[in-house]
C-alpha cells in the first residue's frame, strides 16, 4: 500500500504519528549514548599526544555534525513550504531551529574547552570556528525573526527564505579546513576512510547516532507543541485526550 | 596531561543544556494543552483537510 505523503503533511494526521515515534527515538538515543560513552571512556585508549582530553571528541564532533545537518534539513523544509505551501513544513522548520542552535553552541563550547589545553587558547578567529559562530547567529536570527513577525504563516515564509540563503554557510564550514590555512585540524573521518583508531571511531560514530536520535525525538516533541499552539482552535485538537485532561485539571 | 576538568566542563554543560531543552519542551507542551483546552472557539484553520497555507 502506497504511503500518502500529502495526507501526512496535514498537522492533524502527523500529530499522532510524531507522538508514536518519539519514545522510539528517545530510548534509542539513551541506549546509543550509553554504548557510545562506554566505548569512549571504557574501551578507547588514551591519545599518545593529547592524553585524556581528546575524549571531548565524543560530543564535539557529533554536535558539530548535527548543527550542520539540522540546518540543511531546516532549509529543505523551508523550500518545501515555499514550493508546496504545506503548513507542516513551516512548523517543522520552526521546531528544528532551537535544537540546531543548541547543537551549534555545544560544538563551540566543547571546541573551546578542547582548544585550551591542545592549542593554548579557547578561541581563535579561524575559518572553521568563525563560520560555525556565524551558523549560531543564523539560528538565533531565525528564532528572532519568527518572534518578530506576528502572523505565523508570514513568519514561516520569511524564515524559509532566510534559512535557504543561509545554507551557503554549510559548505563553507565543512570545507573551511581545506580552503584556508586554519588552526582547526582537517577532517578525521571521510567517505574514503578514517585516520582514527578503531574504538575511538566506533565511540564517535555511536555518539553521533545518539545525537541524531535525540535531535529527532526533541524536534518531534517540539513540533507537537507547535501544532497544539497553532491549531488550538481546531475541533480535532479539542478532542485530544491530553487537551481534555488539561481542561478538566483547570476546571477543578 | 589529562585535563579532566575540561572534559567535565564539556560533558557537564552539554548534559545540563540537553536536560533543560527537554524540560522546557515538556513545560511548553503542558501550557499549550491548557491554552487549547481553554479555547472553545470553532475550528479556524485546523481541519484535517487544510493541508496548505493560502498564498
Amino acid at each position: 500500500m502506497a504511503l500518502n505523503w500529502f495526507k501526512l503533511s496535514s498537522p492533524a494526521s502527523f500529530y499522532p504519528v510524531a507522538g508514536a515515534m518519539i519514545p522510539w527515538f528517545a530510548w534509542g538515543a539513551a541506549i546509543l549514548a550509553a554504548i557510545g560513552l562506554w566505548l569512549g571512556f571504557g574501551i578507547a585508549p588514551s591519545d599518545f599526544q593529547q592524553g585524556e582530553v581528546y575524549r571531548i571528541i565524543f560530543i564535539h564532533v557529533p554536535s558539530a555534525w548535527m548543527s550542520m545537518f539540522l540546518y540543511v534539513v531546516m532549509a529543505v523544509w523551508g523550500a518545501l513550504l515555499l514550493g508546496f505551501g504545506t503548513r507542516l513544513s513551516g512548523m517543522m522548520a520552526q521546531a528544528i531551529a532551537p535544537t540546531g542552535a543548541l547543537m551549534t553552541f555545544v560544538a563551540l563550547w566543547t571546541g573551546a574547552l578542547w582548544g585550551r589545553p591542545t592549542w593554548g587558547t579557547y578561541w581563535a578567529w579561524d575559518a572553521r570556528m568563525t563560520s560555525e559562530l556565524i551558523l549560531l547567529f543564523l539560528y538565533l536570527g531565525l528564532i528572532a525573526l519568527r518572534q518578530a513577525i506576528g502572523d505565523p504563516r508570514r513568519a514561516d515564509r520569511a524564515c524559509a527564505v532566510l534559512s535557504i540563503v543561509g545554507v551557503v554557510n554549510i559548505p563553507i564550514i565543512y570545507f573551511s579546513v581545506q580552503w584556508w590555512n586554519t588552526l582547526h585540524q582537517g577532517a578525521s573521518v571521510k567517505l574514503t576512510g578514517s585516520s582514527m583508531e578503531t574504538t575511538m571511531l566506533a565511540g564517535m560514530l555511536v555518539m553521533s547516532f545518539a545525537f541524531w536520535f535525540y535531535s529527532i525525538a526533541v524536534v518531534l516533541a517540539r513540533l507537537r507543541v507547535i501544532i497544539l499552539e497553532r491549531e488550538r482552535d481546531a475541533t480535532w485538537v479539542g478532542a485530544l485526550a491530553e487537551v481534555r485532561a488539561a481542561g478538566q485539571g483547570a476546571a477543578r | 596531561m589529562n585535563h579532566w576538568h575540561f572534559i567535565l566542563g564539556a560533558y557537564g554543560l552539554t548534559l545540563v543544556l540537553l536536560v533543560v531543552e527537554v524540560l522546557s519542551v515538556r513545560a511548553r507542551r503542558r501550557a499549550a494543552a491548557r491554552t487549547a483546552a481553554a479555547s472553545g472557539a470553532p475550528a479556524r484553520e485546523g481541519s484535517p483537510g487544510a493541508l496548505r497555507t493560502p498564498h
